[in-house]
């Protein structure tokens, strides 16, 4: 048996993406940029495609940029924000601990720069409040960048109210939308966000193609120079069909919103119960306001790669946030930033489902993961200190 | 998939040596939970030659693979000849590890020297502590690679 529960890493391209693409590939291969009506097909094809994409957003078609991802989106996105506060002194930005590191190493770039950034807490619950972004904002604040929702432990943060502050305090608003475009309901005017990053493959498009919402009047900054594409801002030639598909992909996700989330949420909510059953597991993350395809789990005693490559061996597909699977020698920021001690950390477990997910994908996954546990654990000097009472449990 | 070699593999998904000798004559301990791999190697030996050995390991698939290797490798050899194992005859045996990976094998080195060491303590023998490894505690998680270079 085969179950993809990396999700949130990847998706497949959908069978109505590739088909939207092709054409774009082969018989109407054009420049969008050639003034010949043959290229000229193209760039209708590119402006339709951004049409699509702005509906989805409740966005201008003139206020979509189309990139190569998300961490393009996010790097356009934040420079640009910085570059107009450098010019008026404002020299602080708000943001979390537990960003993507698309942001926060971005964010850190800028700190060498002489930039300040204040990183919210993300509590226990990996979920931050209005409030904080409102006691963080100062007199020199030029950017709230706050993600949709996490990536790894799937929380949903409250973007509507941060949103709403932040156009109060007259700050610019961003949020790495990556894990949230197509999943959860997004509405850029009432959700008061100024600028947001979207990635194709992570809704069912293509790899390397992404989009950055900039609301009007938001001055953008290039940070690839060159032709006159998307409007002067992000130069080099179009990709059409990446684009094309991000729509088609994207349309797709949103007029199955409701239906998909679901029978998603479903599948989640058994597969949480059922891993809950684990003795010394937790799941980690706000129980409610998470992403519908998101199980992130911690299970006491045992290393998150060697439990990977047991279920990769049991045909299943899925991540951790353990310093061995990333080749860093700490793991995952976002775990440790809601509390999660080290030890436990490494014993990490994210399984991401999606709508082609089955409830036999769940039995599947809740017949190995208990068994693979509980044979690591057996051979886990760490696991029998705790189970003798030498170490305290965490969980 | 290249992330490991097939011996490595081997060695993780089939380990050798698992478990726990009760009546261990030497008992090594090395690692820390916080960087996520520790190794405990116990032996047994008689006239100076290691006749059972086992091992328990929390960590990654080549730290695993690499203590279910280290035990085979000094499994009947005598004290010195296991002594002499180096962390680059375990990863050779291995058919190598990834340069991340590395301080897996130094693991496996060190857990079978403090596995001795525990056996000359507890019988009094004599031994220069010098060629044992210090087994601080590892605030630094990047210390065995900077010993790997």
């Amino acid at each position: 048996m085969f179950v993809y529960a990396d999700n949130a890493a990847t998706t497949r391209v959908s069978e109505a993406a590739v088909r939207a693409m092709l054409p774009y590939l082969g018989t109407c291969f054009g420049n969008a940029s050639s003034l010949y009506s043959f290229g000229q097909e193209a760039k209708e094809a590119l402006e339709n495609a951004r049409a699509t994409v702005a509906g989805c957003l409740g966005a201008e078609p003139r206020e979509i940029y189309f990139t190569s991802g998300g961490s393009e989106s996010d790097n356009q996105a934040i420079f640009s924000a910085a570059a107009q506060g450098r010019k008026k002194g404002k020299m602080h930005i708000i943001s979390t601990a537990f960003e993507h590191h698309a942001v926060l190493h971005t964010l850190r770039r800028l700190e060498k720069e002489g930039f300040a950034v204040t990183y919210l807490d993300v509590h226990e619950n990996g979920v931050v409040t209005p409030e904080q972004v409102r006691d963080a904002v100062r007199e020199d604040t030029c950017l709230v960048t706050v993600m949709f929702a996490n990536n790894e432990i799937g929380t949903i943060q409250p973007i509507r109210e941060i949103g709403a502050l932040c156009r109060e305090r007259k700050v610019l608003f961003h949020t790495d939308a990556v894990q949230a475009a197509g999943h959860l309901p997004i509405d850029v005017k009432a959700d008061n966000i100024d600028m947001l990053s979207l990635s194709a493959h992570k809704f069912h498009g293509p790899k390397g193609v992404g989009a950055l919402y900039v609301r009007r009047g938001v001055t953008l900054q290039n940070l690839i120079e060159g032709g006159a594409q998307e409007r002067g801002k992000r130069a080099g030639t179009e990709n059409v069909a990446g684009i094309v598909a991000l729509s088609v992909a994207l349309k797709d996700a949103c007029d199955h919103m409701a239906e998909n989330a679901e029978k998603v949420s479903a599948l989640r909510d058994r597969l949480i119960e059922g891993l809950l059953r684990i003795p010394h597991s937790a799941l980690n993350g706000d129980r409610e306001r998470r992403l519908p395809g998101n199980v992130n789990f911690c299970f006491e005693g045992i290393e998150g790669e060697s439990l990977l490559l047991l279920l990769d061996d049991a045909g299943i597909c899925a991540s951790s946030g353990s310093a061995c699977t990333s080749g860093s020698l700490d793991p995952s920021h976002v775990l440790l930033a809601i509390g999660r001690p080290h030890e436990v950390a490494h014993g990490s477990l994210r399984l991401s489902l999606c709508e082609e997910n089955t409830p036999e994908d769940v039995d599947h996954i809740l017949t190995e993961v208990p068994r693979i546990v509980e044979y690591l654990r057996n051979m886990s000097p760490v696991w029998k200190d705790l189970v003798s009472g030498k170490k305290q449990f965490m969980l | 998939m290249a992330l490991y070699s097939e011996k490595v593999f081997d060695h993780f998904k089939n380990p050798r040596n698992v478990g726990e000798i009760p009546d261990a004559d030497g008992v090594g301990e090395v690692g820390n939970a916080k960087c996520g791999d520790i190794m405990k190697m116990y032996l047994k030996i008689r006239d100076n030659v290691i006749t059972d050995v086992k091992f328990e390991t929390f960590g990654c698939g080549s730290a695993i693979a690499s203590s279910s290797m280290a035990t085979e490798m000094i499994k009947g050899k005598t004290i010195e000849e296991a002594l002499a194992v180096s962390n680059k005859d375990v990863v050779d045996a291995l058919d190598g590890l990834p340069a991340h990976k590395l301080h897996c094998s130094v693991l496996a080195e060190e857990a079978i020297k403090s596995a001795v060491q525990d056996y000359y303590e507890r019988n009094g023998i004599p031994y220069d502590k010098s060629q044992f490894p210090v087994m601080e505690d590892c605030e630094h998680c990047g210390e065995h690679e900077v010993r790997m270079v």
